[in-house]
């Protein structure tokens, strides 16, 4: 067999688009293999959820029951693995997301099926998947082989591949949920929102982002009076936050704000992914680093390799000029 | 509370001048000009681990695979309060994918009591960010990954929040003895102080080659991973930026000039 399963992921009332993405993902590999392609739905009043991954399968799995209306990997991962075994399939396919790393790994040593994480490309070889990660921050990329299998669990990177239109019209099966006994060994208990702070970075129009290259809290006024002189607001990194020189609420990406200023000024940042998908919106992307083969440089317009105690002083001063 | 943490050594991939060359064998990359340090997340486990114990009492367990080299991250963590540490160390444990590396750890800690077990929520090599969790259903125990606040709510409970995309925090409930993942950010990992330092170099560091994890040559290393690595390759990029030549007195002019011209400034 070469079907594909795709876990279809939603949180707080909305289908996750990394859900389509790898549903269109699957697609590709299903068209080479001629496999089917089916969407796993777990959750309480789905109809909606369901209608849209139909949309992009060739059928749906719902276990419709209150106990999946918020994710419990624990409950998943029995309903999962009771699925699979029965099902057969011969990929799952889960997001290397929040819920996904939370999840995939244990799932696959329950099935003892080979597992590969945080997947950037996916092609099949013969019936094998063979997969490509990113190793050093994204500095290089490495080419993951499996040990023969009927099954592989893959957990793949969001944003890899852009979800497409859809168009299938996959039959939607309502199952009961395999999962008969209440899971206790872990609860859901609640959400909590971000908190909202002074300044909201997702309304500026011009950032100055602030990363771990500036080495000390000790450095950040000269950080503030370029951000001055530009007239921008402060951003940063996650290190620049978890380090605690500057409030969560300034940070750009994955687990932070999503920015889309005129310009985004980055300074000793080294282009993560986790980072880079926060600033996707941004107009004009300007990178100082030191690091001629840091990945920001992949994703700015404008780069400057050089030493940041050097050029942010020298540039404040030119904007200051410029300004009069 | 007895918690067991796993640490990983790493290269200081955030100093500019550590530079990632693949090495002739295509599946390693050139270490000689690396400087090591613990892994970011790993800090963190060990910040939270020791403020645990010091609010309830019991012991930090230190548990690492690597070389000796290792000893220096290892050692660190003592000072800042572990008790005791274990590290794996064997030529065969090289090349070790998720799955091989979490069942060296889980035959680590065969002999030991514990409530929690952490780990890092990702390593900034490779990233994985699937250890912890893949090592939490070989000891068939409850986990939570990418956790962010940890609180002992009542005999064998706690409440962890595990933060997830766009920062928001999912809060629940789960049972010890568990398996958690931590995140960067969740603490204030402290400095080790002189008097750490000297305590911990008399702490014993327990060394296990393959023979002491009971485990056999196919279960570890690349001939016990399912998923093998089998060859770096330097990212096909698309368009890089735009580079500015010249010391900082002329790469600032320019910037500032484009900046101007884009009507930015
Ligand atoms: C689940 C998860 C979610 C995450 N969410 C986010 C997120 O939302 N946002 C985020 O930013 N990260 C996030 N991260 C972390 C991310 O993976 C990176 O660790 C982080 O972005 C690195 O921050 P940085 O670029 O400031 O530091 P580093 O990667 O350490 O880079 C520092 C850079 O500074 C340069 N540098 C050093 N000294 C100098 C100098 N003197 N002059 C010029 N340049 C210098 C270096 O060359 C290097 O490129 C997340 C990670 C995980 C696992």
């Amino acid at each position: 067999m070469h079907d594909i399963f795709v876990l279809a992921e939603h949180r707080e009332g909305e289908l996750r688009e990394i859900t389509l993405e790898i549903l269109t993902l699957a697609g590709q590999l299903a068209e080479q293999s001629g496999g089917k392609v089916t969407a796993v739905l777990f959750g309480s009043g789905v109809d909606d959820y369901a209608g849209k991954c139909a949309s992009f399968a060739d059928r749906v799995l719902v276990v419709d029951d209150p106990m999946y209306e918020n994710f419990n990997s624990a409950a998943y991962q029995q309903a999962l693995a009771l699925l699979i075994k029965t099902e057969k399939p011969h990929l799952v396919l889960i997001g290397n997301t929040g819920q996904g790393v939370d999840l995939a790994p244990s799932l696959a040593v329950e099935l003892d099926v080979p597992y590969s994480s945080d997947i950037v490309a996916l092609t099949l070889e013969g019936d094998k998947p063979v997969a490509t990660r990113q190793y050093y921050g994204g500095k290089i990329e490495g080419r993951i082989e499996f040990k023969d299998a009927d099954l592989y669990v893959l957990a793949i990177r969001e944003a890899s591949t852009p979800a497409g239109e859809g168009g299938k019209s996959g039959e939607i099966q309502k199952i009961d949920n395999p999962v008969t006994t209440e899971v206790t060994v872990r609860k859901f208990l609640e959400y909590v929102e971000a908190a909202i702070g002074e300044v909201d970075i997702t309304q500026s129009t011009m950032l100055v982002s602030v990363g771990r290259g500036i080495r000390e809290e000790k450095n950040m006024p000269m950080m503030e009076e370029l951000a001055e002189a530009l007239g921008a607001d402060l951003s940063a990194s996650r290190a620049v936050v978890d380090a605690g020189w500057l409030p969560t609420d300034r940070q750009v990406g994955i687990s932070g704000k999503t920015v889309s200023p005129k310009l985004y000024l980055t300074v000793g940042i080294s282009g993560a992914f986790q980072h880079v998908t926060g600033m996707k919106g941004a107009d004009v992307v300007v990178a100082i680093n030191k690091d001629p083969d840091a990945p920001i440089f992949q994703y700015a317009d404008y780069g400057i390799v050089d030493d940041l105690f050097k050029v942010v002083p020298a540039l404040t001063e030119k904007i200051k000029e410029m300004k009069g | 509370m007895n918690v067991v943490v796993c640490v990983k050594q790493v290269p200081d991939t955030s100093d500019p001048d550590t530079e990632v060359h693949i090495d002739s064998s295509g599946k390693g990359v050139d270490e000689s000009k690396f400087s090591f340090v613990i892994n970011d997340a790993d800090n963190y486990a060990v910040e939270e681990a020791i403020l645990l114990k010091e609010d309830q009492g019991g012991e930090v367990t230190i548990v690492n695979i690597g070389p000796e080299a290792a000893n220096q991250v290892v050692r660190m963590a003592l000072a800042k309060g572990g008790d005791q540490a274990i590290r794996l160390d064997d030529e065969k444990f090289a090349f070790s994918d998720i799955t091989a590396t979490a069942r060296l750890l889980s035959s680590a800690m065969g002999d030991l009591e514990f409530d929690i077990v952490m780990t890092g929520c990702i390593s900034s090599d490779d990233g994985y960010s699937a250890v912890g969790v893949t090592l939490a259903q070989m000891l068939d125990l409850p986990h939570a990954a990418m956790v962010k606040s940890v609180e002992v709510i009542g005999e064998g409970k706690l409440k962890v929040g595990r933060e997830l995309e766009g920062g928001l925090m999912e809060m629940l409930e789960i049972e010890t003895p568990c398996v958690l993942t931590i995140q960067t950010g969740t603490n204030e990992p402290r400095y080790a102080s002189f008097k750490g330092i000297r305590a911990a170099s008399k702490k014993e560091i327990k060394v296990m080659d393959l023979a002491a994890t009971g485990l056999s040559d196919d279960q570890v290393g690349e001939a016990g991973s399912t998923a093998v690595m089998v060859g770096y390759s330097v990212p096909v990029v698309g368009e890089l930026a735009e580079i500015l030549e010249g010391d900082a007195g002329e790469t600032s002019a320019k910037l500032s000039g484009i900046l101007k011209e884009k009507g930015l400034v």
